[in-house]
């Protein structure tokens, strides 16, 4: 049909190895590439040492290139773009699959642009048409009011993939690709952009990634006093502490707080959801929450569609009695 | 300092957040009737970061908008926040675009345009969710670009972009001419003063078709809409507690959680 084969994983590292979405991402793909009867390989990008991944990112691939150079020691939109370029215009898959992450929103685009194909990002679904064997490509538009399915002519396909809309591949599986070392070759002086600086600011508290409880404000908190409250019930529970888009631009929590479409994507074993409406764009980012418990005022307020246990009220009336009731019942 | 913000017009979407439909047959998402039209939010963030520039730094702003049928009333709100050309491209084959048209269609209009320092994009439009409109109209511009910023800051033929990372935020420093795309944290658009609104209704509209700039949409589309289907949604019955008092409530709550195991 064309001549591109094979689907291509761009893997992801965070401080603990391997991010989930990487894992998913590799799940998905071997599935994909099993059943187009093509290869799976993954991708690292990086500079001196990123090769002591490799073994971690050899989860069912068939194939693990290490893209390295000094230019690459940390994630640039253009020096990544050129690298990858490189790779993908010698490999010609089939398919590149990113998550939806940080990098990933930022680099599949300018990538698909480069390369003169499409990119499609956030999908929540990815399938194949058995008849011409093209890929389907779902997604959440209009802020999640209605599902998209996308097909396209243009190869490679570059697809972020929105975290945990995919089981991971076991860490079982087999783990014997081949390693090949892809030279690219970047010209300093032809690069716009300089890294100057780097911040860590990770907020107060628990990791949103990390916490099996997540208690997240909305716009009615109001600022970082509101939130206040929210963070001391947190540390009761061991949680992590979370917020809306309009919480964030009140500066109420961080912006990498930030749960939603635009956010980060979370699914604890508990959501407690204060002052939040439940708009659509909002539940895009936590709908897999195992248990959800909501409080707003508002009793029409589609958190409630979704909530497992609420009250209607005004948070500031019900939180700290809720707080209080809570400590007492956990210490 | 020469800036273009490139804005799309979108349904509201406070508005339509409930109540949307969607049209199967048609593939196509229709709004509750009496939605009006706006510019997506964070379109309107980067003109606001348009805006502050200019403030400090002074310039020309020029608004560019792609669409059919376009509303002149909401997009003259960009001049009268204080944007100085508002620049339409306006077609009835300009609907339903995809990233790579709309990119191709605003790349072709700011050829024209010739020279400029900055452009400023929102992140992603509010209806689409495609997110790609911004970088891919840098790679067909051949300049670099920087996305989800928070804050602009404008030195020497450069600009220093703060973007969010996924644990903090960094700062970018960029040569011009560049694009940037905007996230909603660089603030919300001014409201326009009323002598404002009066005067950008006699302001000039420049509007230009796809003849005119040379644009044949069916060869540039690369995406097939396949289907469009209403969201699943989680199915629960939400256990409602309520109580003589707020306060009351709030400490039955807590003990339903207990005796439910969520704590």
């Amino acid at each position: 049909m064309n001549s591109y084969n094979g689907i291509m994983v761009y893997v992801e590292f965070g401080e603990n190895g391997l991010l989930p979405i990487t894992r998913q991402l590799l799940g998905c793909g071997r599935k994909i590439a099993d059943e187009l009867g093509e290869p799976l390989s993954a991708v690292i990008v990086g500079s001196k040492g990123i090769e002591e991944g490799s073994d971690a990112a050899q989860l069912g691939a068939d194939t693990v290139y290490i893209v390295e150079h000094e230019l690459l020691r940390q994630y640039r939109t253009e020096t990544y773009v050129a690298a990858l370029e490189q790779l993908v215009r010698q490999q010609r898959p089939t398919a590149l699959l990113m998550g939806q992450t940080y990098v990933g929103r930022d680099l599949a685009p300018s990538l698909a642009f480069r390369l003169e194909t499409i990119a499609v990002l956030d999908c929540i679904a990815l399938e194949i048409d058995h008849a011409s064997r093209v890929l389907l490509l779902t997604k959440p538009v209009c802020g999640g009011n209605a599902v998209a399915t996308f097909t396209s002519m243009y190869y490679p396909q570059i697809i972020t993939i929105r975290d945990k809309a995919m089981l991971p591949m076991e860490p079982s599986f087999g783990k014997n690709a081949h390693v090949v070392h892809f030279a690219v070759s970047l010209e300093p002086r032809s690069f716009k952009t300089r890294l100057i600086k780097k911040v860590k600011e990770e907020g107060e508290g628990l990791r949103l990634e990390e916490a099996a409880v997540i208690i997240s404000g909305g716009r009615g908190i109001g600022g970082a006093e509101g939130f206040r409250q929210l963070h001391e019930t947190a540390a009761i529970l061991h949680a992590a502490v979370g917020g809306s888009r309009p919480a964030c631009d009140n500066r109420g929590v961080a912006p990498n707080r930030q749960i939603g479409i635009t956010g980060k994507i979370v699914s604890p074993d508990l959501y407690i959801a204060v002052g939040i409406s439940g708009s659509i764009q909002q539940m895009s980012g936590c709908g897999q929450a195992k248990r959800i418990v909501a409080i707003n005022k508002d009793p029409d307020a589609p958190i409630f569609k979704y909530a497992d246990f609420g009250v209607v009220g005004d948070w500031k009336k019900v939180f700290p009695s809720f707080s209080a009731k809570l400590k007492e019942l956990v210490s | 300092m020469k800036m273009i913000v490139c804005v799309k017009q979108v349904p509201d979407p406070q508005a339509s957040s409930t109540g949307t439909k969607v049209d199967v047959a048609a593939k196509r998402v229709i709004v509750p009737h009496g939605t009006p039209p706006v510019m997506s939010p964070y379109d309107e963030s980067a003109l606001e970061a348009a805006l502050k520039i200019k403030d400090v730094h002074g310039g020309h702003v020029t608004v560019m908008s792609v669409g059919k049928n376009l509303a002149r009333p909401v997009l003259r709100k960009a001049l009268a926040s204080g944007a100085d050309e508002l620049i339409l491209l306006e077609d009835n084959t300009f609907d339903q675009l995809d990233s790579y048209a709309t990119a191709s269609i605003l790349a072709a209009a700011i050829r024209e345009i010739g020279t400029f320092d900055l452009i400023l994009c929102g992140r992603q439009a509010a209806d689409t969710d495609a997110g790609q409109v911004g970088s891919g109209l840098a790679e067909l511009l051949h300049i670099p670009c920087v996305t989800v910023a928070c804050g602009i800051e404008l030195g020497e033929e450069k600009v220093n972009v703060t973007r969010i990372v996924s644990d903090g935020y960094e700062v970018i420093e960029v040569m011009l001419p560049a694009l940037v795309t905007v996230s909603s944290e660089i603030g919300e658009l001014r409201y326009p003063k009323l002598k404002d609104l009066q005067a950008a209704q006699k302001m000039p509209i420049v509007v230009r078709n796809a003849g005119q700039l040379g644009i044949d949409v069916a060869s540039l589309m690369k995406l097939n809409l396949v289907s469009l289907s209403p969201p699943q949604h989680r199915n629960v019955q939400c256990c409602m507690i309520s109580a003589e008092t707020p306060e009351i409530a709030g400490e039955h709550l807590a003990l339903t959680m207990r005796g439910a195991g969520l704590i």
